[in-house]
């Protein structure tokens, strides 16, 4: 009971500070969005050059390190990695393939809704679609394989480049880019971007807050756990956004989003079983990267370069619509997955018949 | 005996996933799963109470062994 309060606490919080966060500077219906930030922060390293999108985002750095100082705190930051990190690499940049074809992380897609982006709601089923395909998979012993325990440093890498980013932030040296219009040029004060994402990453490393997880646990425990935190958020969210006159309903001239149905649906089915085959959403494995699982911070590198993949060769969506170019990548990338997804399967049976004979 | 499942290394929800297998085929024999992290120690208890079991935890050095039964 106590776990079921603290995880609607921490859903809520998401959904106010989210709010917040726009009212004091970030793009509409984007306080937090995990793929539409790493995307600014590939962008302010110069990995792709578009212009409008590039910003070293605080509240990412703060996620990883209020996720790192929580599992510290509660002895739960052990260094792990080794399974499969070549694909995971690779799932990452299919995971932000789709939310760039959409326009937003799964986090993101619940607070467009809650803004009254209904562009949002063609892309829940789309996603929830998406992450049933996983299930499908996991169902039939889909795996990326065991890690391993590895030398502390491995886990302290993700918070390490943490700290080096919000040293670059703060110094701003010539090499960095930011951008001076455009939503890359908007948003809310430091203390209030590092500090959201500060206590968030410290909420989510405590309850296991997924967007991901919330829809897949459902499927396959009808376990309701997470989904009341996926809940909590959008209320709260909405209920932010009706009284601050931020609610804005409608499928047209919404902020940064567009109004291709088949491809919001379609990015979003990308984003959904990328994230099953990954084992979470793209905030959860901001999370996990603090908890100082390398597997996990791999999977945020691929998401960073995907990001720069997608604009250097004009490939994300944008207000206009979703380029022809785009939509091959929507197809290819449901391709790849099912065959990971596919090539992945096998293995935990044929773990399982070692343990059966190691057992006997 | 009881039956053992390692899910040492994995992520959930493959733990959850094959300790309610474990269960399931055991029915009420006890069965030990050992987990590596708590996020799956905590699923995997949370699994296995909703299936009406006992769970004892214990610490394995920096595993931890589940003691499920009845």
């Amino acid at each position: 009971m106590r776990d079921r309060v603290f995880i609607i606490i921490a859903g809520a919080v998401v959904g106010l500070l989210a709010v917040i966060l726009v009212l004091q500077g970030n793009p509409a219906n984007m306080g937090f969005c995990i793929a539409c930030f790493i995307r600014d922060i590939s962008g302010a390293l110069g990995l792709h050059r578009a212009g409008v999108v590039q910003y070293l985002r605080p509240e990412i750095i703060g996620l990883v390190l209020g996720s790192f100082v929580t599992a510290l705190y509660v002895r739960e930051f052990k260094a792990t990695g080794g399974s499969s990190p070549v694909l995971r690499f690779f799932l990452g940049m299919l995971m932000m393939a789709g939310a760039l074809i959409f326009l937003g992380c799964p986090l993101r897609m619940v607070l467009r809704l809650a803004g009254g982006d209904w562009n949002a709601m063609v892309a829940l089923p789309g996603y929830v679609l998406g992450v049933w395909f996983g299930t499908l998979f996991l169902k039939r012993g889909y795996t990326l394989g065991r890690s391993q325990e590895q030398a502390p440093v491995n886990g302290y890498a993700g918070p390490f480049m943490a700290i080096v980013l919000l040293i670059l932030l703060v110094t701003a040296p010539a090499f960095i880019f930011f951008s001076e219009e455009g939503p890359g040029s908007m948003s809310a004060p430091l203390f209030l971007t590092l500090g959201a994402g500060l206590l968030v990453g410290i909420l989510a490393q405590r309850t296991r807050l997924c967007t991901m997880g919330a829809i897949r646990d459902l499927i396959l425990f009808k376990d309701y756990h997470l989904f009341l935190g996926f809940v909590a958020i959008f209320v709260v969210a909405m209920i932010g956004n009706l009284f601050t006159g931020q609610f804005a309903p409608g499928f047209a001239e919404q902020p940064v989003a567009h109004i291709d149905h088949l491809w919001n649906f379609s990015g979003m089915t990308v984003v959904g079983l990328a994230a099953v085959l990954a084992g979470g959403c793209p905030m959860r494995q901001l999370i996990l990267t603090g908890e100082g699982q390398s597997d996990a911070l791999i999977t945020v590198l691929g998401m960073a370069g995907g990001a720069a993949f997608m604009h250097n060769f004009g490939l994300a969506g944008s207000p206009a619509g979703v380029s022809p170019a785009g939509q091959w990548i929507v197809i290819i990338s449901l391709v790849v997955l099912f065959i990971i997804g596919a090539a992945n399967t096998r293995l935990l049976a044929a773990g399982k018949n070692k343990e059966k004979a190691k057992a006997s | 005996m009881t039956e053992l499942v390692d899910c040492r290394g994995l992520s959930c929800p493959e733990p959850v996933m094959l300790a309610r297998q474990a269960l399931e085929k055991a029915a009420d024999q006890p069965v030990t799963v050992f987990v590596s992290n708590a996020v799956a120690r905590d699923n995997v208890t949370r699994a296995a109470k909703a299936m009406g079991r006992q769970v004892k935890v214990e610490d394995e050095g920096e595993d931890f062994k589940l003691f499920i039964s009845k």
